[in-house]
């Protein structure tokens, strides 16, 4: 299919190696920071193709698996509530929260229906005007400015049992705070493809400029992947700190104006949780104070007990880079993609799914 | 979760553009495009909703960079 076939290309991959090989000189670590990324370089077996030089490490890029166990423990007290319908993306539903999941509350009564889109749980909440209909707000920027298309929408059309609980994340303040925390040494950063649709690539700035690092955003075919490293390496090797982009069919600089409108008028940032980053100032959103009924806390106390992810599981350190699952003891042996002990091993763009799937 | 794919415009409607997903006619929601999409163009398609037209021109750009890696094989 056009825009897919010609980067798939594998002659030109090829190529593209032998690029990078001849312009590979000292070590260097590169982190791919989405999670889509993740899987496309691994389903294309491009680190095992690469010089020993260069190791790819995966980042904070999966909305499902940063989504942290106090916002899993809400969703699941949700689903508690009479009278309730939650909709969600499927990815969430397996995600274990402190001592349950969703889908285990399906099976004990809850009503959890999974949709493709939040125009679906739209519907859902039209065609049931006697239940309260929740959202789980949860992605990255990409995500973002739908749910905000579907909040403008319930209020226009005054379908008032349609509520969202924001669980949203911007990826470029966790960039900066896997750099501030100083606990790993990155040299580029593959930047996410569709997040920078929306958000354009200037959104990178501050951390090429703060931390002289270079940022590149890539497309996901592996042609693609590999002429960003490409682009990488020769900044690199120049001592530059740039933001270019390699994805230059969907990603401009200034972004997708009409998605950052919208996003804007129906949200604000505020801090936000991470699982194994922590809070992060500015690196959420909440509804802005015209939108601010349609919050499901502005009707349930969803407040949790203190939450409590699972002895062992080392999910948090994956998502900084400093470890990887095969440094975990439970990945494979205990905790695997039909009995997942962390979010990581649940979604398929999950660090730990896509080692399960694509390391031997 | 941010997986988007382009697919191709076959028809557009109000605020929605039925586009070709492998074969299969769906709906998708205009509501975040950037520039708003003639029948034929490619859209990118994440969670029901086309976020982005794709540029032509910039696509044959990046091929025409591709080309020139092709073209130092062939004069080598
Ligand atoms: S292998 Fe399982 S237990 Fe270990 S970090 Fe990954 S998800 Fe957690």
């Amino acid at each position: 299919m056009k825009h897919l076939d010609e980067y798939r290309d594998p002659h030109l991959a090829g190529k593209l190696i032998d690029k990078i090989k001849a312009l590979s000189r000292r070590p260097v670590r590169l982190m791919e920071v989405c999670g889509t990324h993740t899987v496309s370089i691994f389903r294309s077996g491009i680190r095992s193709l690469l010089p020993p030089s260069i190791t790819l490490l995966s980042g904070p890029g999966c909305p499902v698996c940063v989504t942290a166990t106090e916002e899993l423990d809400k969703f699941i007290k949700l689903g508690r509530q009479k009278d309730t319908i939650v909709a969600t993306f499927g990815d969430l539903v397996r995600v274990p929260g402190s001592s349950s999941s969703l889908q285990k509350e399906r099976a004990d009564g809850a009503d959890i229906r999974v949709v493709y889109s939040t125009f679906d749980a739209l519907d859902i909440a039209r065609r049931n005007p006697s239940r309260t209909v929740v959202f789980l707000a949860v992605g990255f920027e990409t995500t973002a400015p739908t749910i905000a298309a579907a909040v403008k929408e319930a209020k226009k059309e005054g379908i008032n049992n349609f509520y969202i609980i924001p669980a949203h994340k911007i990826i470029p303040p966790a960039m900066e705070a896997l750099l501030a925390g100083g606990e790993l040494a990155i040299d580029g950063f593959i930047c996410p493809g569709h997040v920078s649709v929306i958000i354009g690539a200037d959104a990178y700035r501050p951390v090429a400029d703060k931390y002289h690092i270079p940022c590149v955003v890539a497309g996901f075919e592996p042609v693609d992947i590999l002429q960003t490293i490409y682009m990488l390496l020769s900044q690199i090797e120049e001592g530059k700190a740039a933001v270019e982009i390699q994805y230059r069919r969907a990603v401009n600089f200034t972004g997708n104006e009409k998605a950052l409108a919208l996003l804007s008028e129906v949200f604000e940032t505020c801090d936000a949780p991470w699982r194994g980053l922590g809070s992060i100032p500015d690196s959420g959103l909440r509804l802005r104070d015209n939108y601010r009924a349609l919050d499901i806390e502005t009707k349930f106390d969803l407040t949790v007990p203190r939450t409590q992810d699972h002895p062992g599981c080392s999910c948090g350190d994956i998502l900084r880079g400093v470890k990887t699952p095969l440094d975990c003891a439970l990945y494979r042996k205990v905790c695997t993609p039909s009995n997942p002990y962390g979010p990581c091993m649940v979604s398929t763009e999950g660090t730990c799914a896509a080692y399960y799937k694509y390391h031997d | 979760m941010c997986l988007a794919v382009p697919m191709q415009v076959l028809e557009l409607k109000e605020n929605t553009a039925v586009v070709d997903m492998g074969g299969t006619r769906r709906a998708v929601r205009l509501d975040v495009i950037d520039r708003p999409p003639t029948v034929g163009d490619y859209v990118i398609v994440h969670a029901g909703f086309a976020i982005h037209c794709i540029d032509e021109e910039e696509a044959k750009i990046t091929l025409q960079y591709f080309e020139e890696i092709f073209a130092d094989e062939t004069s080598r």
